[in-house]
């Protein structure tokens, strides 16, 4: 059968062990262009670990497939033009401490694209006033809120203006009253056709924003469906207690 | 004054300062060449052993373990007495200077390598998934960082090269220790010994100060 809209992301059989304890167990998952996937579980279930291994970041079993675009993401001189295309946010930030943070946006379309100075800085000014932090351009990223700073980091990815992006567990590593200002971004970026993959604790957010949400749980993908179905219909009995668990405390 | 005539005898030093400057000056050009060397040398060795292959990174963990324990004076008398033997035969100041590098490279390895495992690991991940190169990754976001942490190290070893440099007395190399001990025996008077005691701490005190400032300042400064 040949499908017209071929996935953006393709996994084939994913697996990932540490030593002789594997953290994920085959995985197979298709994600197609412009679509937003939430990935929910309890910690240890590989979420984070699932979306590391689509850039790379960690290394997967010979045998299991990752492509995105249709290329394969396999460690090798290729690799870095691949992970180019997948932007990350992680949930520490990591910016860079010792640039500005208009610097810490500039650097990788000048340094991979081969964008001008004057186009970098024009493009990081506009992706810096949508993520709402123009003010602070010129700062470093230690003078700036956690909030102010996961903001910085998703302007940072979309700067290299890629096909997909990656959330690891974006607010984890905010104070509450935080959460809600990155959490408005992303929404916003969700509205405008961005693939986004995201690893999440907010279950409120997964239910408004996501198209597809997928629970993990052992390494596995237990259940995936439209938000609806997951929060209200789960059919998997691991689904609603681990639900039950998080949503009634 | 007995004393001062034996230990401080001005006449002697006025004589013998020419000649003490001119291995002041050898001293300084064997110094800054060997120190230059190590840290082009070092460097390159830190950043290959975290990017080349197991086998290259286990030679560069040899070489830095060996060089850090052989003594200086050992590898210098083997590169000016024992390589002729080979048909290498280097003059005594690039015998000198080969010695120094060889082992201010390996400790200058040492260093930068410790800088760059300070680095978190967060800032390599960020830039692999920028589709940074290696190289940039290394220009651009981990060496400038890694920098902080490693200059009070590294002058503490640039200390150590400078007074280093006198061995080179031993092959016959006209720097400051070897011209003062001529200058003593031809005036029969120790004082160009003491003059040449004055130099080098003159010469060095100043940066073993500044490394106590760097330390306090990059503690301090740290976020």
């Amino acid at each position: 059968m040949d499908n017209p809209n071929p996935p953006l992301i393709s996994v084939r059989g994913l697996t990932k062990a540490y030593g002789t304890f594997t953290v994920l167990h085959g995985i197979d998952l298709d994600i197609a262009e412009g679509e937003v996937v939430c990935v929910i579980g309890p910690s240890g279930s590989g979420k984070s670990t699932l979306i590391r291994c689509i850039n790379h970041l960690e290394a997967f079993a010979e045998e299991s497939r990752v492509s995105v675009d249709g290329i394969p993401v396999q460690p090798g001189p290729g690799l870095a033009k691949v992970r180019a295309e997948v932007g990350m946010v992680f949930q520490s930030f990591n910016l860079f401490p010792h640039m500005t943070v208009l610097k810490n946006v500039m650097l990788a379309p000048m340094r991979v694209r081969k964008t001008s100075v004057e186009e970098a800085e024009r493009r990081a000014r506009d992706l810096l006033a949508r993520v709402g932090i123009s003010e602070q351009a010129e700062k470093y990223p230690g003078q700036l809120s956690g909030g102010q700073q996961q903001r910085v980091a998703i302007a940072r990815a979309l700067a290299m203006e890629p096909k997909v992006l990656l959330f690891d567990e974006p607010t984890s590593a905010l104070d509450p009253e935080m959460v809600g200002e990155v959490l408005d971004v992303m929404r916003k970026l969700a509205g405008t056709g961005v693939t986004m993959v995201v690893v999440t604790h907010e279950m409120g957010f997964a239910r408004q924003v996501a198209d597809r949400v997928i629970f993990m749980d052992g390494g596995r993908l237990v259940e995936m469906g439209a938000p609806a179905e997951i929060f209200d219909a789960p059919r998997e009995e691991r689904t609603r207690s681990f639900l039950r668990a998080v949503l009634n405390h | 004054m007995n004393l001062i005539n034996t230990f401080l005898n001005i006449p002697v030093l006025i004589d013998s300062l020419p000649q003490l400057l001119w291995g002041l000056a050898v001293t300084l050009q064997i110094g800054i060449t060997s120190i230059l060397l190590g840290l082009a040398g070092g460097l390159s060795l830190a950043v290959a052993r975290l990017y080349a292959p197991k086998v290259v990174k286990l030679l560069i963990r040899g070489y830095v373990d060996i060089f850090r324990s052989i003594p200086l004076l050992v590898l210098l008398i083997v590169v000016y007495y024992a390589l002729p033997f080979v048909g290498i035969r280097l003059s005594p100041f690039l015998s000198a200077v080969t010695a120094l590098s060889l082992v201010s490279a390996a400790y200058t390895a040492e260093i930068f390598r410790a800088g760059i495992e300070a680095i978190p690991n967060g800032q390599f991940e960020a830039s692999a998934a920028l589709g940074l190169s290696n190289r940039h990754t290394m220009i651009d976001v981990i060496l400038p960082q890694a920098i902080r942490i490693v200059i009070p190290p590294l002058t503490n070893n640039c200390i150590n090269v400078m007074k280093d440099t006198a061995l080179a007395s031993v092959v016959a190399m006209p720097d400051l220790l070897k011209q003062a001990t001529q200058a003593q025996a031809l005036s029969a008077n120790p004082t160009p010994l003491i003059g040449a005691a004055l130099i080098y701490i003159a010469l060095l005190w100043p940066m073993v100060a500044i490394v106590g400032r760097l330390e306090k300042h990059f503690s301090r400064g740290t976020r």
